[in-house]
């Protein structure tokens, strides 16, 4: 890969990266076969093959994707994806995010991604049994094979054009936002993370072999997935809230759908992979749930990717991508459910264990979550089914989610408290209800109070009180533990040796606790539409808003208009805020960009909805109370995810230091 | 070069697959799961001790951590491979890797394309530069005079090569109505719509090509435009009856077939019945462009019902210069369509159109 740039003149760097691409599948094809017939073989050779081809393929990619990079950041027109998608004057920070804003490049991203866990795999497994990891990265490398040819053959971010354009045709405005550079990357972490559980999950089906060991093995990859989804989440549903100016984050879109169903599968996968790992027991659901998980982020790429959602028709008229991605999604998701009814009752079953138990509630949370991700798995397809057979289109919107996965989940928010207090095999329900009496007793007391001071609709005010129990209930157990403590220090020495995934539990439950907070405080919201001129002043709840100036302004590829507000309260200037309606030169497009504070945990929101001919403006007011929170809950939950991580158990070479151990102790 | 780049890379690449192969690997497989039953064993007397489990079910556990470790006893040894596996191995990685990449990407890359980065292009851009400013004054110019139709048919394909689709649609559009409605125009509109949607054929882009058909007969890039509106909106035989008509009926060398023909091989069509009318001699295509009219006379004859039909039926005829004929099958056509209003007007304004009378 070197001595790419000897002629300064003639470097061919793009053409390069793009056989690096080409040489990256060859290397997938070869990286699936041989170490799947060494495991098969038990061929140690063969097996060790996959190691050094997962490595290098990462590094493949890798330079594909600097060099589509580098395309972008020097604005090399020759090259269709970036005429397409760049523009001479665009910042540089939009020049890079480019690069994955459009479909190749992202496409592109995800294969990057997908390399880069295989190469984790292949470099940080030492305590993992030979055959496992071959065929753990002969399985990757089929799906990294698939995705190479569609971007090969299909989507080709490395098409040239002759002659070159002498400026491109300028991103999406609605891309050019650092929101939208972070969101994708740390989707498709999430999306693709699960390609690492899937592929463990053929692996033991392969084998044969599933255990307890199994299940530790994929907890970091599944909890990094999530942590990663949760994020990429919560991120887009921010970016939304910020761009789309309604001020909403989630409207039950089939994009957001497509991320929120892995989530959901990921978090049931989460939890029944625990229940493998201490009870041997739930294998067999594991392992579907590992297939279903990365099914479902496949299923969500070819929403987004195939077209599918923007119309059916012009899915049928323009097939060709949307059909191979259909086929890659047959492929896998029928390949491995095949493989799965196939081999499941090969394996052997776990234990059995009482109803009333950790595990029997970890059960009860598995039920209630795939139960409730099939939901919104119906609610998303259901009208593209009827669009491609009657032709009538409808839209399933926030109602029918409301009424069905509301109900869901409920449940699950009461019961989450309640498992993390029982005790594995044997749990007493009775002292885990008695624990959380107090708990129990702020959530009862916060909806009354909040009831009482913010009045309107009872709803919010239940909700935000089963909040106070749930997130106060997450640290119920800890709490328990730490009580009893002769001193400060001795709390805290406690404190630390409590097992990190202890803490996680708690924290990403308290994290659930805060987002429903912010959920259910919007019921307590204010929301304007009004027409001001400079000079002005309008009220968003307890602020007075305060437009000081319209004027327009001038940003590297595009004009704006920007009204320079102040927020006071109690006619002090405690904030200003420049809300601004953008014209992009080249796209002749409009984005509006909303003015936002935060002000304690609540958001003054502003947006530009239209200028009028005398100067005046309609501006969306609105007053959030609380609303940070929902975001604020996203990343405790991420926390939480990164602290169970960090388990001791399964930081990386934990096996080959207990061998260590044993042997040390033995010769003792 | 660059040849010489890939074939490091591809060398490289062999070599980190190959690599494994031939070091002696002989491991237990089992020696993990042993660790993970100590660490099980670990884990559980913590638990014990945090009051997460009770005495006699840490034991239990103990038990069964122990008898899970028995059963997967039956793990077994790798072993190092057997000499035909890994000698098949290395050929199969020697060969395929070399074989596939080179062949995939002398089909779809650009060995001879360099980098441009937008630097190295000083020339270029001050060109351009220099166009945008001629631009820019012709924009202004037509700001000030909205009605100089010439300068908005200027600028109309300077926009086209700029990719300011919508502006080029737009300035064809005043082109038309300051200087009228003409075939070359209606289809410089159509063609920036088409490209300002993305290559979709919209409403509007057919409506253009349709009119600036009626203005003149034939017009190979109204009528390619309109079959891909069929192709697009799911007609996929219409699309290929339209396609092959225009690879047919213009000559083999005009700059369009390639396009033409990309979409009849899209369609499933079959370029060699193309080829076989070109190639014959004039009278013979003639002849048969005779039997294909005569075909849809015969069908009209039947169901006169269709006054497309009947328009298309008259066209052909005065194409092929058969004027006592055109005016028959006028005659017929008013004579079937004395119900439908629609379809006599159309009727009507085409003869009017081709200078029909009677």
């Amino acid at each position: 890969m070197a001595a790419v740039k000897s002629h300064e003149e003639h470097a061919v760097i793009v053409e390069t990266g793009h056989y690096a691409l080409v040489l990256a599948l060859a290397l997938a094809i070869v990286q699936g076969l041989a170490p799947l017939v060494g495991a098969i073989r038990r061929d140690g050779e063969l097996m060790a093959m996959a190691q050094p081809a997962a490595v290098m393929q990462f590094l493949l990619v890798a330079f594909s994707f600097g060099a589509l990079t580098y395309s972008y950041v020097t604005s090399d027109f020759s090259v269709t994806n970036v005429f397409e998608n760049s523009h001479s004057l665009k910042p540089l920070i939009y020049k890079i995010s480019g690069v994955w804003g459009n479909h190749e490049g992202s496409m592109l991203l995800w294969v990057l991604i997908l390399a880069a866990f295989g190469a984790t795999v292949a470099l940080f497994s030492r305590g993992m049994p030979d055959d496992l990891r071959a065929l753990v990265l002969a399985v990757q490398s089929w799906i990294a094979a698939a995705f190479l040819l569609f971007v090969l053959l299909t989507s080709n971010p490395f098409a040239r054009l002759d002659p070159a354009p002498i400026d491109g045709r300028d991103l999406n405005p609605l891309l050019q936002d650092p929101g939208l550079a972070i969101h994708p990357p740390l989707l498709y972490i999430g999306y693709v993370g699960f390609s690492i559980t899937f592929s463990f999950a053929l692996a033991a089906l392969i084998s044969g072999r599933i255990d307890a060991a199994w299940a530790r093995y994929i907890r970091p990859w599944t909890l990094g997935a999530w942590v990663f989804l949760t994020l990429g989440i919560a991120m887009g549903s921010y970016w939304a809230y910020y761009t789309l100016g309604w001020g909403g984050f989630w409207f039950w879109d089939p994009v957001e759908n497509a991320s929120l169903l892995p989530w959901l599968a990921g978090t049931a996968l989460l939890h029944s992979a625990a229940v493998m790992e201490k009870r041997d027991a739930l294998k067999i659901w594991t392992i579907f749930l590992a297939i279903l998980a990365f099914s479902l982020s496949l299923l969500g790429t070819f929403l987004v990717r195939s077209g599918v959602l923007t119309s059916v028709h012009s899915f049928a008229s323009d097939p060709q991508r949307g059909i191979f991605i259909l086929a890659i999604l047959v492929f896998f998701i029928g390949g491995s459910l095949a493989l799965f009814a196939f081999r499941a009752s090969a394996l052997k079953p776990g234990g059995i264990f009482a109803p009333v138990s950790r595990e029997g509630a970890l059960v009860l949370n598995n039920l209630l979550l795939t139960t409730s991700c099939a939901t919104v798995f119906i609610g998303t397809l259901y009208p593209l089914a009827l669009e491609a057979v009657t032709g009538e289109k409808i839209s399933v919107g926030a109602p029918f989610f409301n009424l069905t996965f509301g109900p869901l989940f409920i449940p699950i928010l009461l019961a989450m408290p309640i498992g993390q207090m029982l005790a594995w095999k044997r749990g007493d329900l009775l002292g885990a209800a008695q624990r959380l009496v107090l708990a129990t007793a702020l959530g009862v007391v916060g909806t009354l109070v909040l009831y009482a001071l913010r009045g309107g609709d009872v709803v919010p005010a239940v909700l935000a009180g089963l909040a106070i129990y749930l997130t106060i209930g997450s640290f119920v157990e800890i709490a328990g533990r730490l009580s009893g403590a002769p001193s400060a220090s001795a709390v805290l020495a406690r404190a630390l040796g409590l097992p990190r995934s202890a803490w996680g539990a708690a924290f990403a439950h308290a994290g659930v606790g805060l987002t429903l907070f912010g959920l259910a405080a919007t019921g307590w919201g204010v929301e304007r539409i009004v027409s001001v001129k400079p000079g002005e002043a309008v009220s968003a709840g307890p602020y007075e808003v305060v437009i000081m100036s319209i004027a327009p302004r001038e940003g590297p590829n595009y004009n704006e208009l920007v009204a320079h507000t102040q927020i006071r309260e109690g006619g002090r200037v405690i904030a200003e805020i420049d809300p601004s309606r953008r014209s992009f030169t080249t796209r002749t497009m409009v984005r509006t960009e909303a003015g936002i504070v935060t002000l304690g945990l609540g958001q003054v929101y502003m947006n530009i909805a239209d200028v009028r001919v005398d100067g005046a403006i309609d501006l969306r007011l609105y007053w959030k109370p609380y609303v940070a929170l929902i975001w604020i809950g996203a990343l405790v939950m991420a926390l939480g995810g990164l602290l169970s991580m960090s388990d001791r158990r399964l930081r990386i070479g934990i096996a080959k230091r207990a061998a260590a151990h044993v042997q040390t102790a033995a010769a003792e | 070069m660059i040849w010489a780049s890939f074939a490091f890379m591809t060398g490289a690449v062999v070599l980190a697959v190959l690599w494994p192969l031939g070091r002696a690997r002989a491991s237990s497989v089992r020696a993990p799961d042993v660790a993970f039953y100590h660490s099980q064993l670990e884990e559980i007397q913590r638990d014990l001790s945090l009051g997460l489990l009770t005495p006699e079910d840490a034991e239990a556990a103990k038990t069964e951590a122990g008898r899970r470790l028995l059963q997967n006893a039956d793990g077994g040894e790798t072993k190092s491979g057997s000499r035909t596996a890994v000698r098949l191995a290395a050929v199969f990685a020697l060969v395929v890797i070399p074989a596939f990449s080179l062949s995939l990407y002398s089909r779809i890359g650009s060995p001879d394309a360099p980098d441009l980065p937008l630097q190295a292009r000083a020339a270029e851009r001050e060109g351009n530069a220099e166009l945008m400013s001629a631009i820019g004054k012709i924009e202004q110019h037509l700001a000030a005079n909205p009605d100089d139709g010439r300068g908005w048919e200027i600028i109309g394909p300077v926009y086209m090569k700029l990719g300011r689709y919508e502006e080029a649609a737009r300035a064809f559009a005043n082109a038309s109505r300051v200087l009228g409605d003409s075939a070359e125009r209606l289809v410089a509109q159509g063609e920036s719509l088409v490209y300002a949607a993305q290559e979709r054929v919209t409403p509007e882009a057919a409506e253009l090509f349709e009119k600036a058909l009626e203005l003149r007969e034939g017009n190979p890039v109204a009528y390619f435009y309109l079959a891909l509106a069929r192709e697009q909106m799911g007609d996929r035989d219409g699309a290929l009856d339209a396609f092959s008509n225009l690879a047919r009926g213009t000559p083999p060398d005009a700059p369009w077939q390639a396009a033409v023909r990309a979409r009849i091989v899209a369609l499933g069509g079959r370029i060699e019945a193309i080829e076989s009318v070109q190639n014959a001699i004039p009278s013979e295509q003639q002849a048969m462009i005779r039997a294909m009219v005569d075909q849809l006379a015969g069908k009209l004859e039947q169901n006169g019902q269709d006054a497309e039909g009947w328009a298309r039926l008259i066209r052909s005829y005065t194409v092929l210069r058969a004027q006592d004929l055109a005016k028959a099958a006028l005659g017929k056509a008013r004579a079937a369509l004395a119900k439908d209003a629609d379809g006599l007007k159309r009727i009507n304004t085409l003869a009017d159109e081709l200078g029909l009378k009677g």
